[in-house]
């Protein structure tokens, strides 16, 4: 596996991507970063609706879980407010919040696991909203620079900071992520996930226990959520509990299924793509929302795996072609 | 190693299964032939687990699981096919069997690493679809096969599982004629290679014949008769109504 | 003051009713879960409320009726245009799809709105004005309010009855019980959808209609009740009507005595109660 073509690809990437703040422009670092912390983001949900077969409309929720222990380190532990001490708090409490909805949802699939993953999106919203006092309401929560190790960024503006050491901090998470997901995907469990998705009955009937596997799966994918909502929380500079709502979730299930949710590569690409069609829209026309979701339908009826699955698609029929090429005479 | 002793099943007025006594010794074929509605389905139903009995016991290697759920059955090695075929559509034929490899394995909790990297599991499934004359279509997803393909997979996967007792609902029916020998030629061949023993449904008579070591004929219920298969096609009685030939 | 929040629990439980009723029927019969249908609400709220303005007389009956009839008008043909266009393509995709297809028609249609009444509020109270108030229990209460609750009331009949008594309604009602075995009776599955996508859309354009003069027509100012009639369907069960009452009721008396006891836990503990019910029994209360 190491010496696939896949992976040479993928390093060659990294060490282009190890350049980029050189090359792109603050405004657009700033853009890409938004669009790793998502990529991040559709990776985790992926493996639950790709590989496990169940659509979350609520997964904001993981996300804004990640994005507030941020906010509220800062407002309240301001002396651990610290990149080390905080990713692993982000990632904690996501596994806890995932643990108890999860075990609420996984019980029951299609429609009601939708539905109720809504609900229970909302009654975090709405909590968040409501509990102004320590939430920040809708105003929400300052998100300040961060200590890292020993650096402190004190005098530093936010820019520079995403421009330098947090980029590469962002993008070695975004590696590590890739990696780890990748591993979990290709294992025995991964395979087992893959069964529960196409056959729930066949898979009880080899002895998968089809409901234990999918709380992991939900867990494993409302951890990798809340890391990006902690990630993002620092190029936002700013959390607010509109995260936890269900629109909100709904953009996450936009942009898996803009990149293809059948494919690995498809959410990163899904994120990236939709963080920039995003702010295209926003910057372009007051009407953003219906050139989002114009475009959404149209990618629905048209392109039903996603721009990853279209592309893909495109390269088996050019290798078929080509073998077929190479055949006559 | 099968006992089944004294069983019964009744819906209502219906005589599903009216009091039945079989075995089945190890590494025996045996089929199971008889009109529509005359209790095939739920004597296999009873002893895959999936319907319980009124009365009567099932013991496998003496071990009495009438009651047992299917889940238990299938641990102790009772495996089943069924007409409808349940595969995982969107896996390869290779992961369909290998999956079902590391759940009886237990390793789906315990692998971390990539499904591929474990040899001895993967040469096993390739090993398993060899017998059964598919290992060229490993990475082939079920949307590509044949409908007789598609059988000789399903009953791979429950082969996959160590089953020491395979029930097969009808392996042959939805398969194109000129495909028929060919698929339960695959089948029975692993079969025979492992040592299982099967139980077969089927209403084709020549797969009855080729590949059965005993033949049990079931009407209303009860069972009309047993024994070898050329004795059973001579037999006037399963002739008339089986066959509804009357010399 | 127990009698005006229950009578605010009413009223509150009736515009839900007319919503998650709408959202319901197309759930049932259709088994498509709109989540475009709060902006239908919308749409109808912003038609009346134009209707309204521009009439501007003092004659009240043509006032209100001309406005609600509007808004339930245009958000059926807009239910009509969406069920043409959209929803028949879902008929073969998944629920993900399907979900994804509504929300894209969400985000299109809340902009549609902007496009067509511009971003200002729309203040429309003339017939609530006109209406006067009424000595309750002792207590002075809008009559608009209790206008409402008889509008919604009449509703809920007609819809009984048609569910009930017409040949169309039972024809709807055995889609929506067994889809499969309504085909092999020889229902005309599309136009009947179609039908049903109109009714659900014209009762949310219904409700909009009927909280405008007590609410500016706002951009967002249908996301509130479709969570709400979401809670609703949810809590009292997918496809029953009575489910759909109960649920009303439960939501508007929680609303109306939660606001006044205690707002900072009103809206969550309606996502806890939807919660905890769909936890217990997910098919809702009435659900099947």
């Amino acid at each position: 596996m190491r010496r696939n073509p896949r992976w040479i690809a993928y390093t060659l990437i990294f060490i282009g991507l190890l350049f980029i703040p050189r090359l792109f422009s603050i405004h657009d670092l700033m853009l890409f970063e938004y669009g790793l912390t998502f990529a991040i983001v559709g990776l985790g949900f992926n493996l639950l609706l790709g590989y496990t077969g169940l659509l979350s409309f609520g997964h904001g929720a993981y996300f804004a879980v990640g994005a507030y222990t941020v906010g509220m380190f800062a407002k309240y532990l301001p002396q651990a407010y610290s990149l080390e001490l905080l990713i692993p708090a982000a990632l904690f409490l996501s596994l806890v919040l995932s643990v108890i909805f999860g075990f609420l949802c996984v019980r029951h699939t299609k429609i009601f696991f939708s539905i109720l993953t809504l609900s229970l999106s909302m009654l975090l919203y709405a909590l968040l909203f409501k509990l102004y006092h320590i939430t920040g309401g809708s105003d929400g929560l300052r998100v300040p620079l961060p200590t890292l190790l020993d650096m402190s960024f004190r005098g530093i503006r936010r820019p520079e900071f995403l421009s330098g050491t947090y980029y590469y901090f962002l993008l070695i998470l975004f590696a590590v992520s890739c990696v780890i997901m990748r591993g979990i995907v290709s294992s025995p469990f991964g395979k087992a996930l893959q069964a529960i998705r196409d056959n729930e009955v066949r898979a009880e009937l080899i002895g998968i226990r089809v409901r234990r596997y999918r709380l992991y799966a939900f867990i494993l994918s409302g951890m990798f959520v809340g890391l990006g909502g902690a990630l993002w929380s620092f190029v936002n500079g700013h959390v607010t509990a509109d995260l936890s709502h269900w629109v909100f979730s709904g953009e996450i299930v936009y942009m898996t299924l803009l990149g293809g949710f059948g494919i690995f590569e498809g959410p990163i690409i899904g994120a990236i793509l939709f963080t920039y069609l995003k702010l295209y829209a926003m910057g372009n026309t007051q009407y953003w929302m219906f050139v989002i979701g114009a475009t959404l339908i149209v990618l629905v009826l048209l392109l039903p795996n996603g721009v990853a699955g279209a592309i893909a698609v495109l390269l088996a029929k050019l290798k078929r072609k080509k073998a077929f090429e190479g055949t006559t005479c | 190693m099968l006992t089944v002793d004294h069983l019964k099943k009744h819906f209502g007025f219906v005589r599903a299964v009216d009091n039945i006594n079989l075995q089945i010794r190890e590494g025996e074929i045996v089929s199971i032939i008889g009109t529509n509605g005359a209790g095939k389905t739920t004597l296999v139903n009873l002893i895959s687990g999936y319907l319980k009995p009124d009365s009567g016991r099932i013991l496998f290697f003496d071990k009495d699981i009438t009651y047992a759920s299917p889940y238990v059955r299938i641990k102790l090695g009772v495996g089943r096919s069924f007409q409808l075929i349940q595969l995982f559509g969107n896996s390869t034929v290779l992961d369909n069997v290998r999956t079902a490899l590391f759940s009886k394995y237990g390793m789906i909790r315990k692998g971390l690493l990539p499904a591929d990297r474990y040899s001895s599991v993967t040469e096993e499934a390739i090993q398993i679809l060899n017998n059964f004359n598919m290992s060229d279509k490993k990475e082939l997803t079920p949307t590509g096969l044949s409908e007789g393909d598609l059988k000789i997979l399903d009953i791979a996967i429950a082969f996959a599982l160590k089953s020491k007792l395979l029930l097969l609902d009808e392996p042959t029916s939805g398969v194109a004629t000129s495909d028929k020998f060919k698929v339960m030629d695959s089948i029975v061949s692993a079969i025979k290679k492992e040592g299982v023993s099967t139980l077969i449904i089927e209403h084709d008579m020549d797969i009855v014949s080729g590949y059965s070591d005993r033949v049990i004929v079931m009407h209303e219920g009860r069972i009309m008769a047993e024994g070898k298969p050329d004795e059973i096609m001579e037999n006037r009685d399963v002739k008339a109504i089986v066959f509804g030939i009357v010399s | 003051m127990w009698v005006i929040y229950t009578l605010n629990g009413l009223y509150f439980a009736a515009l839900l009713f007319l919503t998650s009723l709408g959202l319901n029927i197309i759930l049932g019969v259709m088994g498509i879960l709109n989540l475009a249908h709060g902006s239908l609400y919308a749409i109808g709220a912003f038609m009346a409320a134009w209707t309204i303005i521009q009439i501007a007389t003092k004659a009240l009956a043509p006032f209100i009726f001309l406005s609600l009839l509007s808004g339930l008008v245009l958000a059926g043909v807009v239910g009509f245009l969406m069920e043409k266009s959209l929803i028949r393509a879902m008929y073969k995709r998944t629920l993900e799809y399907q979900l994804l297809l509504t929300f894209g028609a969400l985000l299109l249609l809340e902009d549609v709105i902007k496009m067509i009444w511009g971003g200002q509020a729309y203040y429309a109270s003339a017939p609530f004005d006109l209406l006067g108030s009424i000595n309750v229990l002792g207590h002075v209460y809008p009559i608009y309010f209790l206008f409402v609750m008889c509008i919604t009331f009449l509703a809920g009949l007609f819809i009984w009855f048609f569910m009930g008594r017409t040949k169309l309604g039972i024809m709807l009602r055995a889609i929506s019980l067994d889809r499969e075995m309504a085909t092999g009776l020889g229902l005309d599955i599309g136009r009947l959808s179609t039908f049903a996508f109109v009714l659900g859309s014209g009762l949310a354009g219904l409700a909009g209609a009927l909280v405008v003069p007590t609410t500016p027509a706002l951009l967002g100012i249908g996301m509130e009740p479709l969570i709400l009639a979401f809670i609703v369907v949810v809590v009292g069960g997918l496809g029953s009507l009575k489910g759909a009452l109960v649920g009303a009721l439960l939501v508007g008396f929680t609303r109306s005595f939660g606001i006044a006891i205690f707002p900072e836990i009103e809206l969550p503990l309606l996502f806890l109660i939807a919660g905890v019910i769909l936890v217990v029994k997910p098919q809702g209360l009435f659900g099947r």
